[in-house]
């Protein structure tokens, strides 16, 4: 069958995208790991058919105040990758990244441009994995960012998926800093078009 | 004891006095709440596009241009009279303010626009807006005396 729509996804494509959320998420927290010189814990990616409210819900309610980072996927790949780090993780970061405790409420310039570039780098390690899997060209945008609540910051995906398809599929995995417990996300989203290339690149059948 | 009553993403509910109704986080999405002083019927519609272009079927809550007519017949059926609505509106901020894509940039913008154009086709009156800058809101509408309280998760809290 021809995959038209996210909800035309067998076993075999989810499989595979779990596999591309391994590989990817890997890839970025062993670069964080080296950036910030200390372990990162990553769990097993889930791959979800995204509906809005359960997505919030489960990633900590719809007013957590959390740190969002959104990059958007260019070249053969389309779609966005998101990164929704917890406030003590972004903290922990800036103080091991600019060597002063600055609190996320007085974060400035510095503070920022410290965390995008986090986000470049762990964008461009997962990216970089998918793409020497898959022989296929992407590149990041510039990240954005913001710190709010959680429901506000993950509409921005549902809306842009939202004229196109009900759904949308969100391959996410968690990450944690050493003895940390709160959990942090990658969420990667392809559109339909680059899942089709994705699989074909990789012999899967559509 | 007045009750909350939840309205999530590309809905709308109505509710009467005393009760509340309540949308969570709106960044580029739009409250609209709606209020009848006398009848004391309120209703609150949380719009995510500005228009279901084609797709007029699907969704209609989704879309500013389908979602607050639905609103209105929804309260007149409960007793509102169209007379006298009054509007007040939230959101449509914009979230990542250096993240540039066509189709979402200006989506706060271009839904805020498309909400007041809805509300001024259906001649009701917008008597309090709260809309644009960049951070995400969560709106508390009160049935029993039509204020519109927003919480923010930066900025404290206000009623309008």
């Amino acid at each position: 069958m021809a995959l038209q729509t996210y909800d035309d996804l067998n076993d075999i494509h989810l499989d595979v995208l779990r596999e591309i959320g391994n590989i990817g998420s890997g890839n970025a927290a062993s670069a964080l790991s080296t950036m910030l010189a200390t372990s990162v814990n990553i769990a097993v990616p889930t791959v979800r058919i995204m509906d809005y409210e359960e997505v919030v819900e489960k990633l900590g309610g719809p007013e957590q105040m959390i740190v969002g980072l959104l990059l958007k996927l260019e070249g053969d790949v389309q779609g966005m990758i998101m990164f929704l780090l917890h406030q003590n993780f972004a903290n922990m970061l800036l103080a091991s990244l600019l060597g002063e405790e600055i609190p996320l409420s007085q974060i400035d310039e510095i503070g920022y441009s410290a965390l995008q570039e986090v986000a470049n780098i762990m964008a461009a390690s997962y990216v970089n994995a998918v793409a020497a899997m898959t022989g296929l060209i992407i590149n990041i945008s510039v990240p954005a960012m913001c710190v709010d609540m959680l429901g506000a910051i993950l509409s921005v995906p549902a809306i842009h998926y939202a004229n196109i398809s009900d759904k949308i599929i969100l391959i996410e995995d968690e990450f944690r800093g050493n003895e940390m417990h709160a959990p942090n996300h990658i969420l990667m989203i392809p559109d339909v078009d680059s899942l089709k290339k994705i699989m074909t690149n990789l012999g899967i059948e559509l | 004891m007045s009750q909350t009553i939840k309205v999530g993403i590309s809905d709308l509910n109505i509710a009467r006095s005393p009760d509340v109704l309540v949308t969570y986080a709106l960044g580029s999405c739009v409250g609209i709440c709606l209020y009848d002083r006398v009848t004391k019927v309120a209703g609150l519609s949380h719009i995510m596009l500005p228009s279901s272009g084609m797709n007029r079927d699907n969704q209609p809550y989704r879309y500013a241009d389908t979602a607050i007519v639905m609103l209105v017949q929804k309260m007149i059926a409960a007793g509102a009279d169209k007379r006298r609505l009054t509007a007040k509106i939230a959101g449509g901020a914009r979230m990542f303010a250096t993240f540039t894509d066509n189709n979402l940039s200006n989506i706060g913008q271009r839904n805020v626009a498309a909400v007041k154009e809805a509300l001024s086709k259906l001649g009701i009156p917008i008597i309090a807006d709260d809309t644009g800058k960049d951070y995400g809101r969560t709106v508390f509408f009160s049935a029993d005396n039509g204020q519109m309280c927003i919480k923010s998760a930066n900025r404290g809290e206000w009623v309008l």
